[in-house]
């Protein structure tokens, strides 16, 4: 037996207890580390690194249109290859289930991801049919729609020019992704941007955002930096940025992410020190008689004390540990389950956090006990007085 | 007389309860030679545990000096007491005091814990002292798997690993019925007379003190009388 083995053996003592305090540290650091990681990812500074790819938004908010007549101007942008640019419908098929529908120029949009895959004669098709729409194959599958069927699509926001929100496109392709993380992507449907930009009520020659396609080598910063420059003090001013970060964006609407994990993560854990430290509470009351017995034998009151905490310690790491690890492979799921689009990534720097989390915690909740047993005495202990 | 092993010299203890302040041990002095059996007797409130416990070191006296193998008590205090009580003194309550966590073995090995001895050495004593008590048989069982008997040769086994000069037993065979108490007490003779070890015991039962050497009667905190 090791002092360290008499630290498991007493933790033990009560099982089910034991069992379910450490089930309920596990779970808040499974939180912690994942939360951690959702905050440290909306908060993180841009990402510019490897991008060759930017997305030009207006600065307000993508929902605000931005005129096609930068497009010129954008591919002058020294290091920008290509331009496209997307428009967001608000497709609804049938009654209301929703489909992520954008209108675009099909040989631009081509042109600037070559990772979705389609039969030429079908990009074609796309380009030559006004009325044209392609949807990419988790969407086709789900929906059962095959090439040659017409498709009714409602927009929850543009009515056409008859007021009318009911559409219907001619499907001409459907389209996959290069690779496993690209297929999980094929879920959205493209209609022609320039049918939609005619037959729809409200603004015309606008859209959402605009795709740049950088060329090899070219410094994404650098030209995010000179868009942004180029466009400042007008009337349509420009936010550019990584994929990455635009996409994130969506989720922001939400609301102040870091905020909300901050207050998420004080509330579970005022309840785990809540539960831990009445945990340990019950530990030390329930062994009074053993803990006088222990000084009897020469453990000193420091001794004692030191014993007790290492059980909190013991509690606390197990639970953590465990919380952590599951969290760092959850997050590694998520990552792999979208393609690598949504980075859930318990780095090094969640983990530091989390291990001192920890240490503070077992402090937190085992000192009070911790204090009670080195203080007993032990003739009023063992007289049943305490 | 052979030396001393203990010398109580003009001890008074009184505790404070409240207000109130309770005089448990008067002026008391007494000696206890090296390899004595020395019962304690006396009525409840007589201040027999509260003599134990001073002279186990578990407690400070009022006034006076507590002196054992040679170490006045008085001089000691916090860590260094506990240190000394680890080195010195071997104890047996009444309700055995075991770790219910802990196998038979798993308790004798505790007080080991305190000192600097490997894994190895500490096994070694380990089954030397439930050897000693008889129990070797049963040194992976846990307490709640032994019967009052047994749980009492565990604690005496703990009581000895350390190899104290001085046993200090609160009522050993309270709790046991006649025949098990009369082998407790046996044991602890053949501890007394092979071993060499000094005991104090307290006890209330007559037939219990018959296994000692030496009776100190006390009552109300002071020692009355001493029979061989």
């Amino acid at each position: 037996m090791t002092r360290a083995g008499f630290v498991v053996a007493n933790l033990f003592r009560r099982k089910t207890r034991t069992i379910l305090t450490v089930l309920s540290v596990i779970m808040a650091f499974l939180l912690f580390g994942l939360l951690q990681s959702l905050s440290h990812l909306f908060n993180a500074g841009a990402d510019f690194v490897g991008a060759t790819r930017l997305v030009t938004q207006a600065r307000v908010s993508f929902t605000q249109p931005l005129p096609l007549s930068m497009v010129p101007k954008l591919e002058a942008v020294p290091g920008v290859a290509r331009v496209a640019y997307s428009q967001w419908f608000g497709g609804v098929w049938q009654t209301n289930t929703q489909v992520f529908t954008f209108a675009i120029d099909p040989l631009r949009y081509h042109d600037v991801y070559p990772e979705f895959v389609m039969p030429e004669e079908q990009w074609k098709a796309f380009a030559d049919t006004r009325t044209a729409m392609i949807a990419g194959k988790l969407v086709a599958d789900e929906y059962g729609w095959h090439v040659g069927q017409r498709i009714p699509l409602s927009s929850n926001i543009y009515p056409q020019k008859n007021n009318s929100k009911s559409w219907a496109f001619d499907l001409v392709g459907i389209y996959d992704g290069k690779d496993e993380n690209w297929r999980k992507q094929a879920n959205a449907v493209f209609i022609n941007h320039d049918y939609f930009d005619e037959a729809n009520l409200f603004g015309k020659g606008r859209t959402n955002f605009f795709i740049l396609k950088l060329a090899n080598g070219a410094d994404a910063e650098a030209i995010s930096k000179t868009i942004d420059a180029m466009f400042e003090n007008s009337t349509d001013e420009t936010k550019t940025q990584t994929e990455r970060d635009f996409n994130l964006g969506f989720i922001k609407q939400i609301g102040d992410i870091g905020l909300m994990v901050r207050w998420i993560l004080f509330a579970v854990f005022f309840t785990l020190l809540l539960v831990v430290g009445n945990t340990m509470a019950q530990s030390v009351r329930e062994r009074v008689p053993e803990l006088a017995v222990m000084k009897t034998l020469g453990f000193t009151d420091s001794g004692v004390l030191a014993l007790v905490l290492a059980e909190s310690l013991v509690l606390c790491l197990g639970g953590g540990l465990a919380g952590l690890a599951l969290a760092t492979m959850l997050g590694a799921t998520v990552e792999k389950a979208t393609g690598g689009q949504f980075q859930l990534r318990v780095d090094a720097f969640v983990w530091s956090v989390g291990l001192a989390t920890i240490l503070l915690m077992s402090l937190a909740v085992g000192l009070l006990p911790a204090l009670r047993a080195r203080r007993l005495r032990i003739v009023d202990a063992l007289a049943g007085r305490l | 007389m052979s030396d001393s092993m203990v010398q109580v010299r003009d001890v008074t203890k009184v505790y404070e309860r409240g207000k109130q302040k309770i005089e448990v041990l008067h002026r008391l002095t007494l000696d206890i030679g090296k390899g004595e059996f020395v019962a304690l007797m006396g009525p409840s409130g007589s201040g027999k545990t509260t003599l134990l416990n001073l002279i186990g070191g578990l407690d400070q006296p009022s006034a006076g000096q507590v002196t054992v193998g040679g170490c006045p008590l008085d001089q000691l205090s916090g860590s260094r007491l506990a240190h000394w009580r680890a080195r010195n003194i071997g104890f047996v309550f009444q309700f055995y005091n075991l770790m219910p966590v802990l196998s038979a073995e798993g308790n004798v090995e505790l007080p080991l814990l305190l000192t600097h001895l490997s894994a190895a050495q500490r096994r070694s004593n380990v089954a030397a002292a439930l050897q000693v008590v008889g129990l070797a048989d049963r040194a992976k069982h846990k307490p709640r798997e032994l019967s009052g008997g047994q749980e009492q040769r565990v604690a005496i086994a703990r009581a000895l690993v350390s190899d104290p000069q001085l046993l200090v037993c609160d009522e050993p065979t309270g709790d046991l019925d006649r025949q098990t108490a009369d082998d407790i007490l046996g044991l602890l003779q053949v501890l007394n007379r092979d071993h060499g070890k000094t005991i104090v015991m307290v006890t209330h039962d007559p037939k219990a003190a018959d296994f000692a050497g030496r009776r100190l009667h006390l009552e109300k905190g002071q020692l009355m009388e001493q029979a061989a």
